[in-house]
């Protein structure tokens, strides 16, 4: 069973309750997918890191001395990537999408496209089992690419290792990358927070789940925040038939567990906010549908 | 001069930072613009009542297969880099998968048989919204369902090349659509919390700022809480660290709710606005 934790907003505490859900999975496989700044890694420390790099994109290089200037991959370019400098064409690399059409159109055959980034997919066991992660290199676009094959690596995992449990960490936000998280996913669990802020990225990214027909959860987190807020989002949950998880209170002391690398369970298993993980845990894992 | 205010890890007060010094420079009389760039999430929008002056919706011209011209050669499917050309020539069937399309126009360049028109879909919509004393607010957003915001977000920041001071609001993370609004910055701010993810989604944004060749400071915000080792890093690097913001629970409540603490406290406007005047003269010493 594959089980997304997302927010929409970023900073609601998506990925310290994935690492909390984890811990009370205790027997899981976690695909940490937020590639642009993947972190659950801090706090599991995997060991026997297997390193894979991938290409993702590439970037049109002007070789100089081929370039006779006419311009043509100029006109062709819909990126704004290409402009004239001294007579010969010039790549602007922050804005080239890699299309290789001016390769193409290049009457000299000046232009090559070359492979610039490199990418790390990365999987290691920890106390709980296996963490996937990847590792996006600096300005890369194609994060879909390498969020689909974390998933896809810990789909693999999943079946040798004979484990039922996939936790997914998203990344925020509606765009590319958490549609490639979370399609497909058996449920989708919406980490918000009482603000007006939370609200509004709630909704935009339920109406992304309600597109790709996946059932979901929400679970507000920092629930004592703003408890009015709070009770608009549980009308909004009740009015669009979203089940609700539970309600974790605010308490600094879940910062303070990922300063000391726990996760909020090892942390203080004994607390409130434990119980309250606990409880929304079991609703959302162990409740028959 | 344009301000991006940025983060590596979502939720560390971006926003928060980017609104209440808006407020503050126009507290001082100055006359900004406020640029929302988190096109997958704009809520800048929640803190400023404006008149809506405009509206401009961002197209992607995709392409359209005439199937009475077709011969199925598979050139287009050849050139696409985006596998958005979908062909099995035997049976005769084509498509063109839309989301994965960037609008390159290689497969009309490719097609020998004039079969491919090109149409526009809608990626979203900037919006530009007067606000009192002469500030402005516009407002990037994707279509929900939208693959790249970076479209959405190059019109935003093409509509504010005319407009003196900006303050960008960037979306999170440390790829594309993050990149393509620091490109158009002349001063990064960093927004971060003193945690290990905050640490290390920290690194990750200076190393790219540092070969975008940017200036940069970092805004520690919910100083206080988690530990002291984003403070030693930034006396390694020599990062100026421009602001503390003590965590507050009231600073939440006001945020929640869509207040302004620039607005309810004096000593915020102060507080940012001689933060703005620091970054003008470190621009100026560095360039």
């Amino acid at each position: 069973m594959e089980t997304a934790i997302i927010s929409g907003k970023g900073g609601t505490g998506k990925s310290s309750v994935a690492a909390a859900f984890a811990a009370l999975a205790e027997e899981v496989v976690v695909a940490d997918c937020d590639v642009d700044a993947a972190n659950l890694y801090i706090l599991f420390h995997p060991e026997n890191i297997e390193h894979r790099s991938f290409t993702g994109s590439r970037e049109a290089v002007i070789d100089d001395t081929i370039c006779d200037g006419c311009g043509l991959c100029v006109d062709y370019c819909r990126f704004d990537a290409l402009s004239m400098a001294a007579g010969h064409a010039i790549v602007l690399g922050v804005f080239c999408d890699g299309c290789g059409l001016c390769a193409r159109v290049c009457p000299q055959h000046a232009i090559e496209m070359e492979e610039n980034c490199e990418s790390t997919l990365c999987s290691g066991n920890f106390r709980y089992g296996q963490l996937v992660y990847g590792r996006l290199a600096p300005g890369e676009e194609n994060s879909g690419k390498l969020v689909s094959m974390v998933r896809e690596k810990a789909r693999q995992h999943a079946r040798d290792r004979r484990m039922n449990n996939i936790i997914i960490d998203g990344p925020p936000g509606i765009g590319c990358p958490v549609i490639a998280s979370i399609t497909g996913v058996d449920q989708v669990v919406i980490v918000t927070e009482p603000s007006k802020s939370g609200m509004l990225d709630l909704k935009r990214i339920w109406s992304l789940c309600k597109s790709l027909r996946l059932p979901a959860y929400v679970l507000i987190n920092k629930y004592d925040l703003h408890i009015a807020q709070s009770k608009e989002i549980e009308a909004f949950c009740k009015a669009n038939g979203i089940r609700l998880a539970g309600r974790i209170s605010f308490d600094p002391i879940i910062v303070d567990a990922m300063v000391h690398c726990k996760t909020v369970t090892e942390w203080v298993p004994g607390s409130g906010i434990v119980s309250e993980i606990k409880t929304a845990y079991r609703k959302i894992f162990q409740e028959t549908l | 001069m344009k301000i991006a205010v940025a983060s590596g890890k979502g939720g560390t007060g971006k926003t928060f930072v980017a609104t209440n010094l808006f407020y503050a420079l126009q507290n001082e009389g100055l006359v900004p613009t406020l640029l929302d760039c988190d096109a997958e999430a704009p809520n800048a929008g929640i803190f400023f009542n404006g008149k809506k002056k405009h509206t401009l919706e961002v197209v992607l011209k995709v392409p359209e297969i005439d199937t009475k011209r077709c011969t199925y050669c598979g050139k287009c499917h050849e050139y696409c880099n985006y596998n958005a050309v979908f062909i099995i020539p035997p049976v005769k069937v084509i498509r063109i998968l839309e989301e994965l399309c960037h609008g390159c126009g290689a497969c009309l360049y490719a097609c020998n048989e004039k079969a491919i028109n090109e149409k526009e879909i809608c990626l979203g919509k900037v919006s530009r919204f007067d606000l009192s004393l002469g500030a402005s607010m516009i407002v990037t957003q994707i279509c929900v369902g939208v693959y790249s915001p970076v479209k959405v977000i190059q019109a935003g920041v093409r509509e504010t090349n005319d407009d003196p001071l900006v303050i960008m609001d960037s979306p999170p993370g440390t790829s594309c659509p993050f990149i393509q609004t620091v490109v158009r910055a002349d001063y990064v701010l960093l927004v971060t919390e003193p945690t290990p993810f905050g640490l290390s989604d920290l690194k990750h944004s200076i190393t790219i700022l540092k070969g975008l060749d940017k200036s940069c400071g970092v805004i520690i915000n919910r100083s206080g809480m988690g530990d002291r080792a984003i403070y030693d890093f930034l006396q390694q690097q020599k990062i100026p660290l421009l602001m503390e913001i003590p965590f507050d629970k009231s600073i939440a409540a006001a945020y929640a709710k869509g207040d302004l603490v620039a607005m309810q406290n004096k000593a915020w406007c102060e507080k940012l606005f001689s933060m703005f005047n620091l970054i003008v003269a470190n621009g100026n010493s560095h360039h």
